[in-house]
């Protein structure tokens, strides 16, 4: 076990864990901010996305403690108060979602890909969100949805 | 997960201390996408893990005559970085095939260097490069040539003491042109079917003053295609010579048969992608004046 201290959307928090604990388990059972989710579980689906000093990762392959020191956002974190976070608008306004798993994931993807690049090509769109897999294939949504986001 | 003990050094003379300490029951971690799979998968069992992020300074990429890349620098960082895209655009290019945007910002060069998984993208870039391995121990360091670096299948020359602590790329030949190519016929986020890096150095008359050529995902290791490159040297730079030299790839690679396609198809396929990165490396090229 060990303490770790990070800035988890926004609010700094200190907490011990395993040294072996991963940072979606971190994230969802320690920690119960289930928005976060795991499906394939080896950095392939996108589904478990978080921003760790704004750059998007997998949580799944990332040690909890690799977040000691760090910036941490997660779905929970992007909206202030009761206003949605524009992207978390448009993909309402676009139906940029169908079952929803993959969304916290989509959107975080591209909260970073816009904090990084706020006016993208559709082909920088597709190659930056090509790693986030919706198995709903609603992918036409989604990029719409980003699309409008950046406007 | 299986559980372990996690060390993080806070200088590189601890963390050689500590490898120099628990070596084998031990296991090094960077970016963590390779190792995290890996015992997730039960492939180790590392009693111990020592984490290398709070070595900041092994993240610089610096420029001096050549490129010293420190083995944390992440496949993202170096997708972007303007000396990378400048001096060794096939490094940037290679590290922009790698996988998707989330495992490029975790993974490291150093790491997948390390992890010598004989289907990534890197190897066979560097091997084009003519790129240097750095590896630090407490007993001292050594400079290892990175064709001599993978010795089989998740292999290395590493010994269980050392980091591999930089990569130095040379000065690329005057004029020299490159070409990455990455065959995916599935999913644009895969392993590659076969991957080819190619350089192509042309001398005054038109003809090939060097060419060097390497191969991913196309034996147990990285392959360098020293057949292909000696059947080019001092030849035209045209496309029949190129095909020709190209259709020898077939006998020096040695690939396995799984999903991505058979032996036999990935074989047809790298001679094709062989001949398609050297025409491309070529046309990029600028004969000297």
């Amino acid at each position: 076990m060990r303490t770790i201290k990070l800035t988890l959307n926004g609010t700094p928090i200190g907490r011990e864990v395993e040294d072996s604990r991963l940072l979606v388990e971190f994230l969802r059972e320690d920690l119960k901010l289930t928005g976060t989710k795991e499906s394939c579980g080896v950095g392939v689906c996108g589904a478990c996305t978080v921003l760790l000093d704004g750059k998007p990762i997998s949580s799944c392959l990332a040690l909890a403690v690799h977040a000691d020191g760090c910036a941490v956002t997660t779905i929970e974190g992007i909206a202030e108060g009761d206003r949605l976070h524009p992207l978390q608008e448009a993909f309402l306004a676009h139906g940029g979602f169908q079952c929803g798993i993959c969304t916290p994931g989509q959107i975080l993807a591209a909260k970073a890909l816009l904090d990084a690049n706020p006016h993208p090509t559709r082909a920088e769109i597709q190659h930056w969100m090509m790693g986030n897999l919706c198995r709903c294939t609603g992918y036409y949504k989604i990029i719409e949805s980003i699309a409008a986001g950046a406007e | 997960m299986i559980s372990f003990t996690y060390l993080e050094p806070a200088s590189l003379d601890e963390a050689l201390a500590l490898l120099a300490q628990h070596g084998d029951q031990s296991k090094l971690i960077a970016g963590g996408t390779g190792l995290v799979n890996l015992i997730k998968q039960r492939l180790v069992r590392p009693s111990i893990v020592i984490g290398l992020r709070a070595l900041k300074g092994l993240a610089a990429i610096e420029e001096n005559g050549k490129l010293r890349i420190g083995a944390l620098a992440t496949l993202q960082s170096l997708a972007m970085s303007e000396p990378i895209r400048c001096s060794a655009p096939l490094l940037a290019e290679a590290c922009r095939h790698v996988a998707t945007v989330r495992i490029r910002s975790m993974a490291t060069l150093g790491g997948a260097m390390a992890q010598a998984d004989p289907n990534l993208d890197t190897p066979p870039a560097l091997f084009a490069l003519d790129t240097q391995i750095v590896a630090r121990s407490e007993r001292g360091e050594r400079i290892i040539p990175v064709e001599r670096f993978f010795t089989g299948y998740y292999e290395t020359l590493l010994e269980p003491d050392e980091i591999l602590i930089e990569i130095l790329i040379p000065a690329q030949p005057a004029g020299s042109g490159t070409a990455f190519l990455k065959f995916l016929p599935a999913t644009q986020d895969d392993y590659a079917t076969v991957a080819v890096a190619a350089r192509v150095a042309l001398d005054g008359n038109g003809g090939i003053a060097d060419a060097r050529v390497a191969l991913g995902a196309a034996a147990m290791v990285p392959v360098r295609a020293t057949a292909v490159e000696t059947a080019l040297a001092g030849q035209r730079a045209d496309e029949k010579i190129f095909r020709d030299a190209a259709a020898l790839v077939a006998d020096a690679i040695d690939p396995i048969a799984d999903f991505r396609g058979s032996a036999d198809y990935k074989r047809k396929m790298a001679v094709v992608y062989v001949r398609r990165a050297l025409v491309e490396a070529a046309a990029k090229a600028k004969r000297p004046a």
